[in-house]
């Protein structure tokens, strides 16, 4: 009886672990078919062996060649593969880390270190070894495989988990006609939750619904993107319009491109007065600084332009030395524009400026060569060569209210900064002990010198406190326009512009007349072409001077008389 | 006794004076004079600083290799201030003053029309090296940068073949270089069958810095279901806040390429270029050429200059040309004399930097290849198409009605700047 059980017993585990190795068998048979299948094709070299499926790094291989259409063919291939290698490979020959061995031919990942290519393997991401730096190159692509790459990855990005990834990838595929591309829309509709990844793939699908052989898909399509502003939208629609023949398509069609069209009309609008306001508002920021020391205090300081580039420069000298942190540097550069603008600022009121009070044609020709030495002097030290101030990320980019209608960050920033740098202004001259002296000595100088108060002191620090607004200005124009030695040149005359039509010695005048200016020439722009619309305006302010040759608020009483 | 002491003064300074000038002699005798025309300060120095090191450079080499015709090679550097008539007097006084036998120098089509008159007059060389809007050919001139052919119409071409692109926008500073170049396309871009509705010119003020309102209206101009692309003849500084302004309203070169015509490599590294990757550049040479003699030319260039990051660029290949078929035509005339140097520079070849041989033409363009380039993210450009072979400078434009009977020929019988090749006479319409 034990015995016999013992039998059974080993029978049964006999069976258990024959069954287990014919499933181990089969399992290993599925894993290794398509080794067999190549195996076989490379031992039997007559047979064709474009029907096995060629290996990733075979693919990649294609890279090589010169042409496009061959790259492309191997894109699209690359992208069928069933493997995690595929996203990630897409991404570097995209950021053009995958590089082209010249050795032996083949592609690989590849960095640069030392000056030399650390070469990868692109499926295992093992290290192969370095080659030359010039045994290398990068592969290079152009924008229809940039546009291709973008769209294989945006079908990947589709099923993401980030919904984020999912509206950007939706929105890519917007205007598609590629069946396999709709389809894909079309199922992730299915189980998609989020309601804007919803409406990319809606404006996608219903676009591509303009094309149906049915009357009633295509008016239904039409119907639902009657308010839709995408551009890609106008242009099918206006497509439509050309092609159809029933009149209740036609009669739809109008209705709905009539819609967008005063949609995008009414934004345009917004849209340039946003433009003007930005304008304005770097205007204001060059003006600001010189509503002060010209206006206030009466000096025509020509080198008003190159305490604001002295600004821009300081901001990039900041980034240079706080490499690692460009977030933030522009926090650091303000305070320091200030103070080196300012430093010089009181240097030239020292040593040029004290001893031409009550001359302005001397004032003018001196501070003129002074704004000379200080362009040359930067000449000299940074080179005439522009020097790169980064922007940081959050300064980059555009705020989209809508396709028609965007908000650049970098500004709307500069906006807000201007702002707020004229409001300090203005509270510091209204409301501390500085600004009462300052407003006292340019009103009348031998009376607020009777009453105690040091006017040469005074004189030297509203100079520089004119000067190191100067140079805050040029911290925000170095991530508008180039940071080198002619930037303060372009800024001068419109400085002066502002100042003189706000009316001399009004801050509020200088605030109106740069918003005033700015947008009036957004307007103009369009019409007139940009050379057109600012010689207009300067026609305009040389008229408005002489009816009121005292600016748009002229100052009254006893101070205006001198 | 004052009055004495005075003349001993005049008479010591006579002596010294012309003790300098005698020394000068005999310098002059022993060196071949080269000058280099090219501003050192103002707003033009950012592009000319470099071809004045790269004029220094090539001097420096070729002393090394024993001068020319036995002689070092001395350069003679002044600096005009990018200011255009101040370009004239120092021209008189290269020629006169200096005695040079050659200049390499100017940059905007502006300073070339103001020292022209003075060449001529005196009978001096100049090799100009950048690109600019042809209409011109003088027999004291040797242009080595490219005539619109050679850059501006490939250029659409590619676009309309390779890309597929039915509307244009031309935008450019408000200038003659742009403005005739665009003269020449919009009629190019017309007999290619593109509507006038579809091309819209655009010109900006030098140094504009406020591209709001054009990139946006570039960007409604584009978004009407055709292929849009931009030709950019904007100059210099202005370049970085448009490029800036196109990244920043999300104008990617996917949707609306930007091929610029005045973009190089120098312009580029001003400015952090991840946002302009695939925007194009039209020139007949590009840093990233992989070949021999480029990659030698980058690194003299270097060492040169002691700075391993420093690009080279289109101009710079042009100064190269240009200085080395100076060279060779200098030892096959065996003379300084302009007039032996110019007859024996017509037919010299020498390599380029792109892996070719550059020829001096009849007509004093050169025959050179015209390359597209993307930009990438590390400031450099990606090669993307070429010509098949060399494009022969024209230096009257086929496609404008004052100069499509014009050619230029220096070689007898014709020796003419500006032969019109209708009524068979020197000095045709467009004649200056």
């Amino acid at each position: 009886m034990g015995y016999s059980f013992s039998r059974m017993l080993a029978a049964i585990v006999l069976a258990i672990m024959a069954s287990l190795s014919w499933a181990d068998e089969v399992l290993q048979d599925t894993t290794a078919s398509p080794q067999t299948i190549e195996a076989m094709a490379d031992a039997d070299v007559e047979e064709d062996i474009a029907g096995a499926p060629p290996s990733i790094q075979d693919i990649l291989n294609q890279l090589a060649s010169r042409s496009f259409d061959d790259k492309e063919a191997a894109i699209r291939q690359l992208a069928e593969q069933d493997s995690p290698r595929v996203v990630p490979l897409l991404n570097a020959l995209m950021n053009r880390d995958l590089v082209h061995n010249r050795e032996d031919d083949t592609i690989s990942l590849g960095s640069k270190q030392d000056g030399q290519w650390l070469l990868l393997d692109p499926v295992s991401e093992t290290e192969i070894g370095t080659v030359d730096s010039r045994a290398a190159r990068p592969v290079v692509i152009n924008n229809r495989l940039r546009t291709v790459i973008n769209n294989q990855l945006a079908l990947f990005a589709l099923n993401s988990d980030d919904s984020e990834q999912r509206v950007q990838a939706a929105a890519q595929l917007i205007g598609n006609d590629d069946p396999d591309m709709l389809s894909a829309l079309r199922l992730r509709r299915e189980s998609e939750d989020n309601s804007r990844v919803i409406e990319q793939i809606d404006t996608a699908l219903n676009i591509a619904a303009l094309g149906s052989d049915e009357l009633t898909a295509r008016l239904n399509a039409i119907d639902t993107l009657s308010s839709n502003l995408h551009p890609e939208v106008k242009n099918r629609l206006n497509e439509r319009l050309r092609l159809t023949e029933s009149d209740a398509e036609k009669t739809a069609l109008t209705k709905a491109l009539r819609r967008i069209d005063s949609r995008i009309e009414n934004f345009q609008t917004a849209d340039t007065i946003f433009f003007g306001l930005s304008l304005g508002s770097v205007l204001l920021l060059a003006a600001i600084g010189l509503a002060i020391t010209f206006g206030v205090m009466g000096v025509i300081n020509m080198a008003h332009g190159e305490l604001i580039m002295l600004g821009a420069y300081t901001t990039y000298v900041v980034q240079q030395l706080l490499p690692n942190s460009h977030e933030w540097s522009l926090l650091v550069a303000v305070p320091a524009a200030f103070l080196v603008s300012a430093f010089v600022g009181i240097l030239i009121e020292r040593f040029v400026i004290r001893f031409l009070y009550g001359r302005p044609l001397e004032t003018l020709l001196a501070t003129f060569g002074v704004s000379l030495i200080l362009q040359q002097a930067v000449r000299v030290i940074f080179s005439p060569l522009n020097r790169t101030v980064i922007t940081p990320d959050w300064m980059s980019g555009a705020l989209q209210i809508n396709p028609v209608f965007s908000l650049t960050y970098n500004r709307l920033y500069i906006i807000f900064f201007a702002l707020a740098v004229f409001l300090g202004l203005l509270t510091l001259l209204k409301k501390t002990r500085l600004g009462l002296q300052v407003r006292a000595v340019s009103q009348n100088r031998t009376t607020a010198r009777a009453l105690g108060i040091r006017s040469e002191r005074v004189n030297a620090l509203t100079f520089g406190l004119g000067s190191g607004i100067a140079g805050i200005a040029g911290v925000a124009l170095a991530q508008l326009t180039n940071v080198g030695p002619n930037l303060g040149q372009s800024y001068i005359i419109d400085s002066f512009m502002v100042v003189v039509f706000g009316g001399v010695g009004n801050l509020w005048g200088t605030l109106t007349a740069a918003f005033g200016l700015g947008i009036a020439n957004k307007l103009l722009e369009p019409m007139a072409g940009a050379v057109l619309a600012k010689i207009l305006v300067l026609i305009f302010i040389i008229l408005f001077i002489q009816r009121k040759p005292r600016g748009l608020f002229p100052q009254r009483g006893r101070a205006a008389e001198d | 006794m004052s009055f004495s002491k005075s003349m001993k003064k005049l008479a010591a300074g006579v002596v010294a004076s012309s003790a300098i000038a005698y020394s000068g002699a005999v310098m002059a005798a022993d060196t071949i004079k080269v000058g280099v025309l090219h501003s050192l300060s103002g707003t033009m120095a950012i592009s000319e600083s470099t071809l004045k090191d790269t004029v220094l450079m090539m001097i420096e080499e070729q002393n090394k290799k024993g001068g020319v015709m036995g002689k070092k090679l001395e350069p003679v550097v002044v600096d005009p201030a990018s200011n255009w008539p101040l370009f004239a007097e120092k021209t008189r006084e290269l020629i006169t003053k200096e005695d040079v036998d050659v200049i390499f120098g100017c940059w905007t089509s502006v300073s070339r029309k103001s020292v022209l008159p003075v060449v001529e007059e005196l009978n001096g060389l100049l090799f100009y090296p950048v690109q600019y809007e042809g209409e011109e050919s003088s027999k004291n001139v040797f242009y080595t940068g490219a005539a619109p052919n050679q850059q501006a119409i490939p250029a659409v071409d590619y676009l309309i073949n390779d890309l597929g692109v039915k509307r244009f926008v031309l935008a450019g500073t408000d200038y003659v270089y742009p403005r005739t170049t665009n003269k020449i396309l919009e009629a190019y871009l017309k007999s290619k069958g593109v509507a006038e509705k579809d091309i819209m010119i655009n010109y900006t003020p030098f140094g504009h810095s406020d591209w709001q309102s054009i990139v946006s209206d570039i960007k409604a101009f584009g978004s009407q279901g055709k292929k849009t692309a931009v030709v950019s003849t904007i100059n210099g500084d202005a370049n970085v806040p448009f490029y800036k302004e196109l990244g920043n309203q999300g104008v990617s070169a996917e949707d609306i390429p930007v091929v610029a015509f005045s973009v190089g490599e120098e312009e580029l590294s001003g400015i952090d270029t991840a946002p302009l990757v695939g925007h194009l550049a039209a020139w007949n040479y590009f840093q990233s050429v992989y070949n021999d003699t480029n990659e030698a030319f980058i690194d003299q260039w270097h060492s040169f200059t002691g700075d391993d990051k420093r690009v080279t660029n289109d101009p710079m290949e042009a100064t190269y040309i240009g200085f080395n078929m100076w060279v060779k035509a200098v030892e096959k005339a065996k003379s300084t004399d302009t007039d032996k140097v110019a007859d024996a520079m017509i037919g010299i070849q020498t390599p380029n930097l792109t892996g070719g041989m550059a020829v001096m033409n009849e007509n004093h363009h050169l025959s050179k290849p015209v390359l597209i380039g993307e930009i990438q993210d590390d400031g450099q450009f990606a090669v993307v198409w070429e010509t098949d072979g060399l494009v022969k400078g024209d230096a009257w434009s086929d496609f404008l009605p004052g100069s499509k009977d014009l050619i230029s020929d220096w070689t007898a019988p014709i020796k003419c700047g500006n032969y019109n090749t209708k009524t068979k006479s020197c000095g045709g319409a467009a004649a200056k």
